[in-house]
């Protein structure tokens, strides 16, 4: 259904966000992960793939673990994700701008 | 000049502010009339609101659909909780990306500013649960504060290539 960027989407998500923070200290494994989020390992290891999918983040194979670190465009991505939010919201209020002058004109006309 | 300002509060809060050169009451109905929401709260260029039920009063259903071009987006649900025309607006509110994520809770102040209006919205991020998943990892002072953090961990080299 989702046409955004994956990144993108993957990122409106706040406990992504979370996980994302934690593994910029360093690297982690699932159940690392699942402690201080207070989640089922399965949880976090849905949005790990989601993170993983959307190339935010990279794992590694060690034994029977997968621990999981920051891509490098990761960064760059939650920047790109940051511009468009707020461009988005400058946006909407410019656009807003021009309808409230456009009732306030409407409503001068009623009045005369 | 830029007139959107955006900070944090405590833990939870994120205070977004905005003034409009038009009065409180056109401000209020332009953010709780289906027709008039449809024409501005539409996010990047290419974008469309499809879909608008607002339905402003308390326990009052939202629901907004984006789509871009002929692909549809993402939509948004939430309900209204206090409705004082045209002063104040608490609604909840939460993104379907298609996952749902947690409630965000929204009061928004309409007030006369000169000619003008002054517009404070108050979020109060989501449960128990992910405040505690932000303070855990150091998110305390909101998004923004937390991402100046990744980047000056990323300047320092300390993030894993």
């Amino acid at each position: 259904m989702l046409d955004l960027d994956s990144a993108f989407s993957a990122l409106a998500d706040p406990t992504r966000r979370a996980i994302l923070a934690r593994l910029a200290l360093g690297e982690a494994t699932v159940m690392e992960l699942a402690e201080p989020f207070e989640m089922t390992q399965p949880a976090v290891s849905r949005h790990l793939k989601v993170l993983e999918g959307a190339g935010l983040i990279l794992r590694r194979v060690e034994g029977t673990k997968r621990p999981c670190r920051l891509a490098p465009q990761a960064i760059t991505e939650i920047d790109r994700w940051l511009d468009w939010l707020r461009e988005a919201m400058a946006r909407n209020y410019d656009r807003l701008d021009g309808v409230l002058a456009e009732m306030e004109n409407e409503e001068g006309k009623d009045r005369s | 000049m830029s007139k959107l300002t955006l900070k944090t509060e405590g833990d939870t809060h994120v205070i977004v502010t905005r003034r409009f050169a038009a009065k409180p009451e056109t401000v209020f109905r332009a953010h709780t009339e289906p027709k008039l929401i449809q024409k501005w709260m539409l996010g990047p260029e290419g974008w469309t609101m499809p879909v608008c039920i607002s339905e402003a009063k308390p326990g009052g259903k939202i629901r907004y659909e984006w789509a871009e071009g002929d692909k549809p987006g993402f939509y948004l649900t939430g309900e209204y909780l206090e409705v004082e025309p045209y002063s104040r607006i608490v609604h909840v509110e939460r993104m379907h990306m298609p996952d749902p994520t947690p409630d965000n809770h929204v009061e928004t102040r309409f007030e006369a500013d000169g000619s003008g209006t002054l517009m404070t919205m108050r979020m109060t991020l989501p449960d128990a649960e992910t405040r505690k998943a932000m303070l855990d990892t150091g998110m305390d002072q909101g998004m923004e504060a937390s991402y100046q953090r990744l980047e000056e961990l990323a300047e320092k080299g300390q993030l894993a290539a």
